[in-house]
């Protein structure tokens, strides 16, 4: 049944995919991506990686959905022009990078292999010598914050560097000289210094 | 019992999935989207207990919470066009 479902779950990832390339409305193309997310992370569910699922989840289905909606409301375009160039060189160099990857993973170790590289000396060695090694009584702490300290390092680049450009990009509030005349509402003029203009966002984002 | 329920989770999930792709209209897609959402919580719950690890309550219960402001995101983009502060006025400034 599991397996059934699985393959089932794939199905609509492809059927959901395929349709992420033909279809031009793009509201319907951030619903549809939204929808893939969550095939995903079902599928990452079913295969026992919960934390995977869980970003893949919150990340995929969550913001990304609310970030492609920003960017609608903000470029203002419903379709997309279809292109008339052909794409052919993109489906070879795609066709090509999908052939490498499946030839990659058949070197790989079966789903669950209790045999996996990964079962035999890494993590009996963190088990048993962690705690002589490195101290610290939680082995999951040692582990990220010194076995793989480059790693962790790495990662936290990563995100501090997404959450700068995410400020620089959408952090900034517009001065109030950027809106058009007919945007405002009688009753208040930004120029006055009415109190209800004052654009807070700029503390908030930087706090938060 | 439960792989009754997850067989018709299935097909209910391909109709949602069917309604997103053909869609006419975007309430459509809206509809088609958030019930899809809902369905893999359900999806979630009913496949904890067909593998005897119901635990897998609480991560749907998270999932409900993310599809819940992804509903609201798409509900204020449909009303505004805009998810910034479209409107001036004090009332509507920032749902």
């Amino acid at each position: 049944m599991i397996l059934l479902t699985d393959v089932i779950l794939m199905l609509f990832m492809v059927a959901t995919a395929i349709a992420l390339v033909f279809v031009r409305n793009l509201f319907a193309v951030i619903m549809l991506s939204g929808i893939f997310s969550l095939t995903a992370s079902l599928l990452y569910l079913l295969m026992d990686a919960v934390d995977v699922a869980f970003t893949e989840a919150a990340v995929g289905a969550g913001i990304a959905t609310v970030l492609g909606l920003a960017t609608l409301g903000i470029i203002g375009v419903q379709d997309e022009k279809p292109q008339q160039r052909s794409s052919l060189g993109s489906f070879v160099v795609v066709l090509i990078t999908g052939i490498v990857l499946i030839q990659a993973a058949n070197d790989m170790p079966a789903f669950g292999d209790p045999d996996a590289p990964i079962h035999r000396h890494v993590a009996p060695r963190y088990i048993e010598q962690s705690g002589e090694e490195v101290g610290v009584p939680n082995i999951v702490t040692s582990v990220l914050a010194s076995y793989r300290g480059f790693d962790t390092m790495g990662e936290v680049m990563v995100v501090f560097t997404a959450a700068c450009g995410v400020l620089v990009l959408m952090g900034r509030t517009r001065k109030p000289d950027d809106y058009p005349e007919e945007d405002y509402r009688e009753d208040i003029d930004p120029r006055e210094g009415s109190s209800d203009f004052v654009p807070k966002d700029d503390d908030e984002s930087v706090r938060s | 019992m439960f792989a009754a329920a997850t067989a018709a989770l299935l097909v209910v999930m391909g109709c949602a999935l069917l309604r997103a792709l053909l869609g006419p209209t975007v309430y459509d897609r809206i509809l088609a989207m958030n019930s899809f959402g809902t369905l893999t919580v359900l999806m979630i719950a009913v496949l904890g207990f067909l593998s005897g690890r119901p635990e897998f309550l609480d991560i749907a219960l998270v999932y409900a919470l993310i599809n819940f402001i992804g509903t609201i995101a798409v509900c204020k983009y449909v009303m505004f066009t805009d998810l910034g502060s479209p409107t001036r006025g004090p009332e509507w400034d920032d749902i």
